[in-house]
């Protein structure tokens, strides 16, 4: 029995000295096995007297335990770092980029309108459409701006024919929807405009938006609110808004609408000119078959690509139909 | 509009200083586009004497003059053409500051000593002129400040005025404006009829009444038209933009700016028999006053004498007729011009005239006998002659009918949603000029005035009495109104779902062009040449498009020339197409794709674009949006022969998807592999909803085959004959695998295909799979000539 303690000893070395799993399981049968060295140890019990032999049983199972604790913790440990090797080898460079397709994005334009849509359906605006190649009476002679108005100068107009040309503003949708429906109406009608005009500042096609709302009681005092709170949520920001009359041949009283934009050199605000709006005039009710004693009505009409060269810091109007994937690519 | 404020100030004089005026005009609706000072920066100019010229002794253009500038005498080195003694002149003194920081310092020219420098007017930026010295009345008095002489602490103010209000194109009426705002009273200079001195008249004959209601004409002899207009005329016409000419031409300008009256004068000796007003005759032609000969059409209203034309009326006089420095006796003219009758004609002669702009837009048509008055006496300050009688052609029932409008109280609160008191109300009109006739239970009977032609219905004035009252004044209120729930269809989808649909799928979206290059659209649709615009902006962008790729392919090349291999690009937009009577305007939807199908990285590689990858985008769409549509072989003028496919729903065309035919691209110099697709939008935003199906708990049973087929035959017909025999219980057809080669004879190609079958309510027995695929089998072989590949 005197050896035990020395055969633990030498196990617990043993078990120490291991450096693979291979060699552990070969500790385990040398010392542990059926005919391992510590397990032999039983059968000594058997030279022993009754009175010594539960002790003596005792002590060999202790013996087991501790080399069995110590081959335990020692397989932990190398299963472990037998782990972190192969993981270790796993190792990938995270910071490459992924696989897969890239993002597009929607044109600054389309991007702008879907803004514009969404704050009107809110407020439960429709949404209208109309053809582009219009008709002299929809474009002009319902809204009130027969064939010698020096308003017509001002179209820069392309025609096919004298009665057949390209829209030169969303307003004509307004006419057809009228025409069509009955009052009361709130109604958006985005949608390409044309002018033959090409410089700067100028692209001979371009988006408008014309919003009209009819009812009983509309007074410019809504128009007013209905236009500030657009602004202001198409902005994002409290700006100052102010009206200013002018004169569109459909509507009146008429008005142009300039927000704060910075300020001068002296400190002044500085204005500018982003809308047009105004009561829709009895002729154009009349137009359209309604009864403007009845009915009264706001419309409004504002350039899409100005409103989104102020929101987006763009420079060039041209740069939006030139389709540079450069340009493109920053707006998504 | 061009105005000077001190003009302007000369009729009302408001407390405000010129940015708070131009803020108030701004807001009224006359809004200020700019300003400028009517002179640059300078200081030290005062008025100077030539007193003595001398030969420079070593330069032959150099001039050594002896200058008062009223208290002592200096030796100025001066090379200007008109310098002479006894002139006065614009001096700028040793120690001046000229506009652009140029100081005058004692200088020695060619060796002769000069203090100071004699002005020409660019020097002072009064003008461009700088052809010679600024030759300064002979009364001016020596020694003054030049800026006090000539008033020049003034600016120039541009009003941009919208076409209905002509009634501001003068002084008088910007003056009665800022009277409104400002409640002063406005006065301007008496005017009172001149005596006339003889009998003569001019024989006047008005064979167009409609289109000239009133013409007035007066003769004024003996003129002596050497006689310079006085500096003050030419200082205010300079500060309105109008360049001084004559005394004839200066005065009726003159008066032209300060009522709002255009005005013309002729040559009396140049007018044979008569004046005549009258259509002109096709073909008549006239020499303009600007020495441009134009030919007439028969619907411009013309001034003639006995023999020719010698004026479009309202827009230019002739060069003949035109007053010169031999003329002796004028005929002067007023005349109010039908806006109608003049709509469009300046403009159809390419002319443009300060006359034009105010007869086209609406004279005051009560005012030409006032302003024959005010130009006779103006005109007779400075050449003198010998005035007649005004004579006055006048048609009474072509002029526009005196207006009276009745304004309810209450629906100036309803349309402006804010109350204004009664006494307000009746002074805004009364101060802009409109007559409170009869006080109604309800409101006012107002009587418009001749020079306000835009105001012929209640909401009219009702503008009026919103814009005096202030824009900004009145309230802010949210619009009432019911607002009821709006119907909106599940299945069909909104084309901003279809554009972020692109947007997830690495497309960007290009907004082009609606009309385009008719040479590339003829490549691009051959057989429809697209509607052509009557007056296209340029050659390239002359006729609408048949299709959205005309545009999209140049958006490529502009894109491949900027050094951007990949594209990928989608637009939607209309479509336009001539049938028969109408017009077809067809919303779109198209795309482009060339280049890698992925971004290049490490891991995407490099490989191109092809058919399938543009197919299995579209087919993603469809899922989405929930509509079938059948992909078929077919054949389109800009696509690939052997790599087009027609799209149909329910049998009808709905679009095309292709490859670029490889000629069509060369001929548009494009790289690349370019896929194309097109289709109706309309015919693919409504889709089913869903309608649930309850989920089998019985297994699903797969079997694949490989089968030996020729070419020819397309995946659809061979899924078409499968699926026939498949039964009731096929859940699913794929194609695994495709392949070609030399081992299969030519001609023919390898399919592979797995089918699954499964049972809603029990499990599938062997038998009935092994049936049902064998019938799949046996009809493949039957009916499309398969063999079963070992």
């Amino acid at each position: 029995m005197e050896n035990l303690d020395q055969l633990v000893q030498d196990g617990l070395a043993a078990v120490e000295q291991a450096d693979d799993l291979k060699a552990l399981d070969q500790i385990r049968v040398e010392y542990l096995g059926k005919k391992g060295v510590v397990t032999l140890q039983a059968k000594t019990l058997g030279k022993l007297s009754a009175e010594e032999r539960p002790a003596a049983g005792q002590k060999i199972n202790e013996a087991k335990g501790q080399v069995e604790q110590a081959i335990n913790a020692r397989r932990d440990n190398l299963e472990r770092v037998a782990i972190e090797q192969k993981l270790a080898a796993e190792s990938i460079d995270v910071t490459l980029p992924g696989r897969g397709q890239d993002l597009g994005g929607l044109h600054p334009v389309t991007r702008t309108l879907q803004r514009i849509e969404q704050f009107f359906s809110k407020a439960g605006y429709t949404v209208e459409q109309g053809p582009e190649i219009e008709d002299d009476y929809h474009n002009f002679e319902a809204l009130n701006i027969p064939g010698h108005h020096p308003a017509r100068a001002m179209h820069d107009t392309f025609y096919f024919n004298p009665g057949t040309l390209l829209r030169t503003h969303t307003s004509p949708v307004q006419i057809r929807t009228m025409e069509a429906g009955k009052p009361p109406f709130r109604m958006i009608c985005p949608g390409r405009v044309y002018r033959c005009d090409s410089d700067m500042t100028h692209t001979p096609m371009f988006h408008q938006v014309e919003g009209l709302l009819v009812e009983r009681n509309v007074s410019f005092a809504d128009l007013k609110s209905t236009v500030e709170e657009f602004l202001r949520v198409f902005f994002e920001r409290d700006l100052e808004v102010r009206f200013r009359p002018s004169y569109f041949p459909f509507t009146e009283p008429s008005a142009e609408v300039d927000i704060e934009w910075g300020r001068e050199d002296d400190g002044s605000i500085k204005w500018l000119e982003v809308m047009g709006c105004g009561m829709v005039h009895p002729k154009v009710f009349e137009h359209c078959g309604i009864d403007s004693e009845e009915y009264r009505g706001f419309a409004f009409g504002l350039g899409v690509e100005r409103l989104a060269m102020l929101r987006y810091g763009v420079n060039d109007l041209r740069m939006f139909f030139e389709n540079d994937l450069r340009f493109l690519r920053q707006f998504r | 509009m061009k105005f000077s404020e001190q003009w302007l100030r000369e009729w009302v004089n408001p407390a405000n200083d010129t940015h708070a005026l131009m803020h108030q005009i701004t807001m009224a609706g006359l809004e200020v586009d700019g300003f400028e000072p009517v002179a640059g920066k300078f200081s030290g100019v005062v008025v100077g004497e030539v007193l003595a010229v001398a030969p420079h002794p070593d330069a032959d253009k150099l001039r050594v003059c002896q200058v008062s500038d009223g208290a002592t005498e200096v030796q100025v080195v001066c090379g200007a053409p008109n310098v002479r003694e006894g002139l006065k002149v614009p001096f700028a003194v040793v120690g001046a500051v000229l506009p652009g920081e140029f100081k005058i310092k004692k200088a020695k020219l060619r060796g002769q000593p000069s203090e100071g420098m004699l002005c020409s007017e660019s020097e002072l930026g009064l003008s461009d002129n700088h052809e010679g010295l600024m030759e300064l009345p002979t009364d001016a008095p020596v020694g003054e400040k030049l800026d006090q002489f000539l008033g020049l602490n003034d600016v120039t103010i541009d009003v941009d005025l919208t076409p209905n209000r002509a009634d501001c194109l003068s002084i008088k009426g910007i003056a009665r404006e800022v009277g409104v705002l400002n409640s002063l009273v406005v006065e301007g200079p008496g005017i009172e009829a001149v005596k006339a001195t003889h009998s003569e008249v001019p024989n006047i004959a008005v064979r167009a009444p409609e289109g000239c209601p009133t013409y007035i004409g007066r003769i004024l002899r003996n003129v002596d038209l050497s006689a310079p207009t006085p500096l003050w005329m030419q200082e205010k016409l300079r500060r309105c933009g109008v360049r001084s000419i004559d005394a004839a031409v200066d005065v009726t300008n003159y008066v032209m700016l300060e009522l709002g009256q255009p005005m013309h004068a002729f040559d009396r000796d140049e007018i044979e028999g008569g004046i005549v007003v009258r259509m002109a005759d096709a073909g008549e032609k006239l020499v303009l006053l600007d020495g441009q000969e134009v030919e007439l059409t028969a619907d411009t209203l013309i001034i003639a004498d006995h023999a020719k034309p010698i004026a479009i009326a309202g827009v230019m006089g002739g060069e003949h007729s035109g007053v010169s420095p031999k003329t002796r006796d004028l005929v002067l003219e007023a005349a109010y011009f039908d806006p109608i009758t003049l709509a469009g004609k300046a403009r159809h002669y390419g002319l443009h005239t300060d006359a034009s702009h105010r007869f086209e837009r609406g004279v005051d048509y009560k005012l030409a006998r006032e302003a024959m008055e005010r130009a006779t006496s103006l005109l007779m300050d400075i050449v003198g002659g010998e005035p007649g009688e005004v004579v006055e052609v006048a048609s009474k029932n072509d002029l526009p009918d005196d207006r009276t409008i009745d304004l309810r109280e209450q629906r100036v609160a309803d349309v402006l949603g804010v109350e204004i008191d009664r006494t307000t109300v009746e002074e805004i009109l009364t101060r802009l000029g409109l007559h409170i006739g009869k006080l109604l239970k309800n409101g006012w009977r107002v009587h418009v005035p001749s020079f306000r032609p835009d105001i012929s219905i209640e909401e009219d004035l009702i503008e009026e009495i919103g814009r005096i009252y202030g824009y900004n004044n009145l309230p802010v209120t949210e619009p009432t109104g019911s607002l009821g729930l709006r119907p909106q269809a599940e299945g069909v989808r909104p084309v901003s779902a279809i554009q972020n649909y692109f947007v997830d799928c690495g497309y960007q979206e290009a907004i082009t062009y609606s009309f385009v290059d008719p040479r590339v659209q003829a490549l691009v649709n051959p057989d429809d040449e697209g509607i052509a615009l009557a007056n296209p902006i340029s050659s390239d962008l002359a006729v609408m498009r048949t299709s959205l790729w005309s545009g999209l392919l140049k958006t490529v090349e502009y894109n491949q020339n900027r050094q951007q291999p990949r594209i990928r690009l989608f637009e939607t937009g209309l479509k336009f197409r001539q049938e028969g009577d109408r017009i077809d305007q067809q919303p779109m939807l198209a795309g482009v794709v060339v280049g890698n199908q992925l971004p290049e990285n490490w891991a995407n590689g490099r490989r191109a674009s092809d058919f399938y990858d543009a197919k299995g985008e579209l087919e993603g769409l469809f899922r989405m949006l929930g509509v079938e549509i059948q992909f078929a072989p077919g054949q389109h003028p800009a696509l690939h022969p052997g790599q087009t496919a027609e799209l149909l729903k329910d049998g009808t065309h709905v679009g095309w998807l292709g490859t670029l035919h490889p000629q069509v691209q060369k001929k548009l110099e494009l790289n690349g592999t370019i896929l194309m697709f097109e289709l109706f939008l309309n015919s693919i935003v409504s889709g089913y909803v869903p309608n649930f199906k309850d989920i089998s708990k019985f297994p699903e049973v797969r079997r694949d085959l490989a089968i030996i087929i020729g070419s020819e035959t397309g995946f659809a017909e061979v899924e078409r004959v499968a699926k026939k025999h498949a039964g009731n219980y096929l859940t699913a057809l794929r194609a695994f695998d495709v392949y070609e080669g030399e081992s299969l004879g030519e001609g023919n190609r390898s399919l592979a295909l797995s089918l699954f079958w499964q049972h809603p309510e029990r499990t599938l027995n062997e038998e009935e799979v092994h049936s049902l695929f064998s019938g799949v089998i046996d009809a493949l072989k039957e009916e499309l000539g398969a063999t079963l590949r070992s």
